[in-house]
């Protein structure tokens, strides 16, 4: 196998692999943002520099392993780099997270303001949970340096579920490769024609007329609060909320999804990147179909029909009452006079249990369930 | 599925029959395109033109129901020009004699007939399908929701197990299952036939095993009745008492006014659900039940994985876990269950009596699941079945099928043919999605699928309302004047109630498996005056 130095060692690589996929196999962390694993690089962010001792600084993401090259994935001159990265990215938009703040007033008097006015786009709704935002700080880099002539934008809210404020947007990419090259909708690409890269639909119009089936994977790919969940937006802040692993409720694929739970409710929904089968990718159904459990219709007490009216009555009641018409009829018609269909949605545990009581229980073996459809 | 997900980005070539994978499966579907990007080869067999389709290297649009001639045509072809896996058939399989002589007599000509497929195109598919080993197969509830869906289903098997294509990585038959835990509940047993882990009822030895296990005597020892025949029995009070969990029958079975009349004579009906819908309307009684986030259990999915689910929120009011109603109702009867959690259930109970789940218990599910067979607690589970050929049965056997046409076809006064389906946006009646704040936005209504030939001849405007009628009855709906469907052909969903395709849909059912004929009915369509 061909071989190259890594940080004075030599190290073995197989073709095809880059300098990335080297590092991360031999555990030497470089730090990404615009890379999104399992996609083709598109070299945007600058953020993965490694030093070769030939090329100087080049792309650890989109620069192919090759024989005899010598790379240094630290020391000052990578980390000066990786913060000039930084720096511009920072400077390309609207990015007052306030880390190391060029803001005229006072941090805290700004967030105070913006919290005041009733869903506000001035404060970042990802503050906490921003890659761009950790590396500003881990490579104390400075924002303000570089005038872009970024303007604020109205966000994009034109459709029921992705809020789209593009001037957070670092132009990184990432929603386009999960669009296109995970999911594979082909709904968003980069517009270059104005001589700056912006995401925009294929056909250039909205989201809702696009090919767009609003899977959310591009929201997921999003590194910074360009990209955000309608339904999440000013729900929560990371560090309230507890991220518990389930399996998505519809249909047979079974893809695993992280809950993200504040006060005991569910504030959005994202797949669990590395998880079987689904590989952290949803559909719109799983990403957005959660909030039903909380419909002020859901059945609270149990109901008996009494002169043609459902009327709310006790647990015992209810169960009492049960049991007593079906022992009657049991007794009456035999067993079989009775008759169940179980939920193909629901637990394992809840159809083997309603099998256990016709069987056990009544003596019946008239137990179904909707395994033809 | 004989096979994984994870296997789907990694496949050669695909043939899909039947299935709406973009919509009904998505996330499966991402895999598939995501081979395609890679170069495999896709070929999908679909009346519609639909979105996957439009990634594939082969589309064969067969009419309606004509599914098993396709894939005898298919076989004629590999037989007759010998591209079928001779090795295989020899050693791994029997009666391929039985199969030479049936599909012998489906030359491409008459295959092209019945399916309105070209001859060519069938020829040129079949020496597809030999040219790259294996293929892998998927289907749904296209192949399935027919009243030969069980001679569909095993002509899918024929024709993988011709090509050799069984018990190989990348390969097998993959029906990918509807709802995210019906293969659950088959496994549970849930089932007129078999126990947890499809043991028979019929069997002496597998009643006494549980006669043991749950402490009670005399197990009854006959089959009991599927879903459509409990119906009848509720009209004939054969079935005095029935008990719906989690279904909202009024909407989801065939021919709607059919099934509000039968649970209309239910004489003590019981449902069990999280809202109250068209179903419970005709209840005697209503228990709020737990859903999918306010419990502690597990779902089996296609790929038979055993995957966790979670409590992130308590049940609203007094609402219970199901598996807790249950065990109310059992100690009525004077039946002590001890398990008092999900985690109890499973591991003491269902792993302890299905032996292909004996290996799976929740401490080693908390991350990925884990996928059946996966008998005992070093097993690693199983990602394909029957490896190296070797089936539950010894060989395989091939079953060869004749075509058979739906129950109804087209006629003068109803000359187009009826397909029902989901849609992206919905999931079944809406009782959950139609409560999710954006999915209404995003499809808020109903529409009746029909071809530009069609809607041009009938003067259909896109979006005007039109009735499409049945035998059994008719709805108003809005027409959706799409590329995607074929001349003939009206599509639609049962989303929606007021314009459900249920109300039209045929209740004949296949003779076996009693699956009913969602896929094809005659219908009509008018503008609306
Ligand atoms: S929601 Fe899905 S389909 Fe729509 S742009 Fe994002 S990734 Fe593409
Ligand atoms: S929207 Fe987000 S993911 Fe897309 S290019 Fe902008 S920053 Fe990157
Ligand atoms: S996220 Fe979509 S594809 Fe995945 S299990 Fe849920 S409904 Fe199916
Ligand atoms: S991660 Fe390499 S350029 Fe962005």
């Amino acid at each position: 196998m061909p071989h190259l130095s890594i940080n004075s060692q030599t190290v073995e690589f197989q073709p095809g692999q880059t300098i990335l996929d080297l590092c991360e196999a031999l555990s030497i962390n470089i730090p990404t943002l615009c890379h999104l694993a399992g996609t083709t690089p598109t070299g945007t962010c600058g953020v993965c520099l490694v030093e070769e001792a030939k090329a100087g600084m080049v792309k650890a993401c989109s620069t192919p392993a090759e024989a005899g090259l010598e790379i240094r994935t630290h020391g000052v001159a990578v980390r000066e780099a990786r913060k000039k990265a930084i720096e511009a990215l920072v400077a390309t938009g609207n990015h007052n997270c306030g880390v190391a703040g060029a803001m005229t007033e006072s941090f805290t008097d700004f967030q105070m303001d913006a919290g005041d006015m009733e869903a506000s786009y001035d404060l970042c709704p990802v503050w906490g949970d921003c890659r761009l935002q950790d590396l500003v700080y881990e490579y104390q880099a400075r924002t303000g340096l570089f005038d872009s002539g970024w303007k604020k934008e109205v966000p994009d809210v034109a459709n029921p579920m992705i809020v789209r404020d593009f001037s957070r947007c670092i132009g990184c990419g990432r929603c386009v490769k999960a669009c296109n090259e995970v999911q594979v909708n082909l709904a968003i690409d980069m517009d270059r024609s104005n001589g700056r890269d912006v995401v925009a639909t294929k056909e250039g119009n909205g989201l809702v007329e696009s090919n767009c089936v609003f899977c959310g994977e591009c929201i997921q790919a999003c590194p910074v609060g360009a990209l955000v969940e309608k339904k999440a937006q000013n729900q929560w802040r990371p560090w309230e909320i507890e991220k518990i692993r389930t399996t998505c409720p519809y249909c047979g694929v079974g893809c695993q999804q992280w809950l993200h739970v504040k006060d005991e409710k569910i504030v959005k929904v994202t797949g669990v990147e590395e998880g079987a089968p689904n590989k952290g990718r949803l559909c719109v159904k799983g990403r957005f179909g959660y909030d039903f459990i909380y419909s002020d219709e859901r059945i609270k007490r149990p109901v008996i029909r009494e002169n043609g009216e459902f009327k709310e009555v006790s647990w015992d009641h209810a169960l009492d009452y049960t049991a007593d018409r079906l022992k009657a009829i049991i007794d009456e018609s035999g067993p079989d006079a009775l008759a169940g269909v179980s939920c193909a949605r629901s637990i394992n545990e809840d159809s083997y249990q309603m099998q256990k009581l016709f069987r056990a229980v009544f003596k019946t073996n008239n137990i179904d369930h909707c395994a033809r459809t | 599925m004989t096979n994984s997900f994870g296997e789907f980005s990694r496949a050669r070539m695909f043939f899909v029959i039947g299935s709406n994978m973009t919509e009904a499966h998505p996330v499966a579907s991402t895999f598939v395109k995501n081979a395609v990007q890679n170069g495999a080869a896709l070929i999908v067999a679909d009346p519609r033109r639909h979105k996957l389709a439009e990634f594939a290297d082969i589309h064969l649009g067969l009419k309606v129901g004509s599914d098993i001639a396709l894939l005898n045509g298919l076989m004629h072809v590999l037989i007759k020009e010998n591209l079928y896996d001779r090795d295989f058939v020899e050693n791994h399989t029997e009666d391929f004699d039985k199969l030479a002589a049936v599909v012998e007599t489906y030359p491409p000509e008459r295959a092209a007939d019945i399916t309105g497929i070209d001859a060519a195109a069938i020829v040129e598919t079949a020496r597809r399908l030999a040219s790259v080993k294996p293929v892998m197969v998927c289907y749904t509830l296209g192949i399935t929701e027919h009243t030969c869906g069980r001679n569909n289903v095993v002509s899918v098997a024929n024709l993988q197990m011709l090509l050799g294509n069984m018990g190989a990585e990348c390969g097998g038959v993959n029906p990918l299952r509807g709802q995210n835990n019906v293969q659950g509940a088959c496994d549970m047993g849930a089932l007129p036939n078999v126990f947890p882990g499809y043991q028979a009822v019929v069997d002496p030895a597998a009643r006494e095993k549980f006669e043991k296990f749950w402490n009670v005597d005399h197990l009854p020892d006959q089959n009991g009745l599927m879903i459509p025949h409990m119906m009848e029995g509720l009209e004939k009070r054969k079935v005095r008492a029935f008990w719906i969990f989690g279904e909202n029958l009024a909407n989801t079975e065939p021919d709607i006014t059919k099934v509000e009349k039968e649970l209309g004579s239910a004489e003590f009906l019981i449902c069990q659900d999280i809202f109250f819908n068209e179903t419970t309307r005709f209840a005697d009684v209503v228990f709020p039940a737990a859903a999918w986030s306010e419990n502690d259990g597990t779902f089996t999915n296609s790929e038979r994985r055993v995957s966790r689910v979670r409590t992130a929120s308590p049940p609203p009011g007094e609402a219970r876990p199901n598996w807790w109603i249950f065990r109310e109702i059992a100690k009525r009867f004077g039946q002590e269950w001890e398990s008092e959690s999900g985690q109890d259930i499973w591991d003491n109970e269902i792993s302890q009596l299905a032996p292909a789940l004996g290996g799976i218990k929740y401490h080693r599910i908390e991350e990925d699941g884990l996928q059946w067979p996966c008998p005992s607690m070093d097993h690693p589970g199983t990602g394909f079945l029957h490896g190296k050929g070797s089936f539950t049965r010894g060989r395989g056997q091939f079953l060869p099928a004749e075509w058979t046409p739906p129950a109804e076809v087209p006629c003068e006064a109803f000359p187009y043919v009826l397909s029902t389906g989901r849609r992206l946006y919905h999931y079944h009646t809406r009782t959950q999605t139609g409560r999710c704040s954006g999915l209404n936005d995003l499809l808020g209504e109903e529409t009746a699928d029909i071809s530009p030939v069609d809607a041009g001849r009938l003067g259909i405007a896109q979006g005007e309302y039109i009735r499409v009628s049945s035998r059994r009855g008719q709805v108003r709906v809005r027409a959706k004047v799409t590329e995607e469907v074929p001349e003939g052909m009206v599509w639609m969903a049962f989303h929606f109630r007021e314009n459900n395709a249920n109300w039209l849909a045929n209740p004949a059912f296949d003779p076996i498996t009693l699956t009913a004929e969602y896929k094809a009915c005659a219908v009509n369509i008018e503008k609306q005056a």
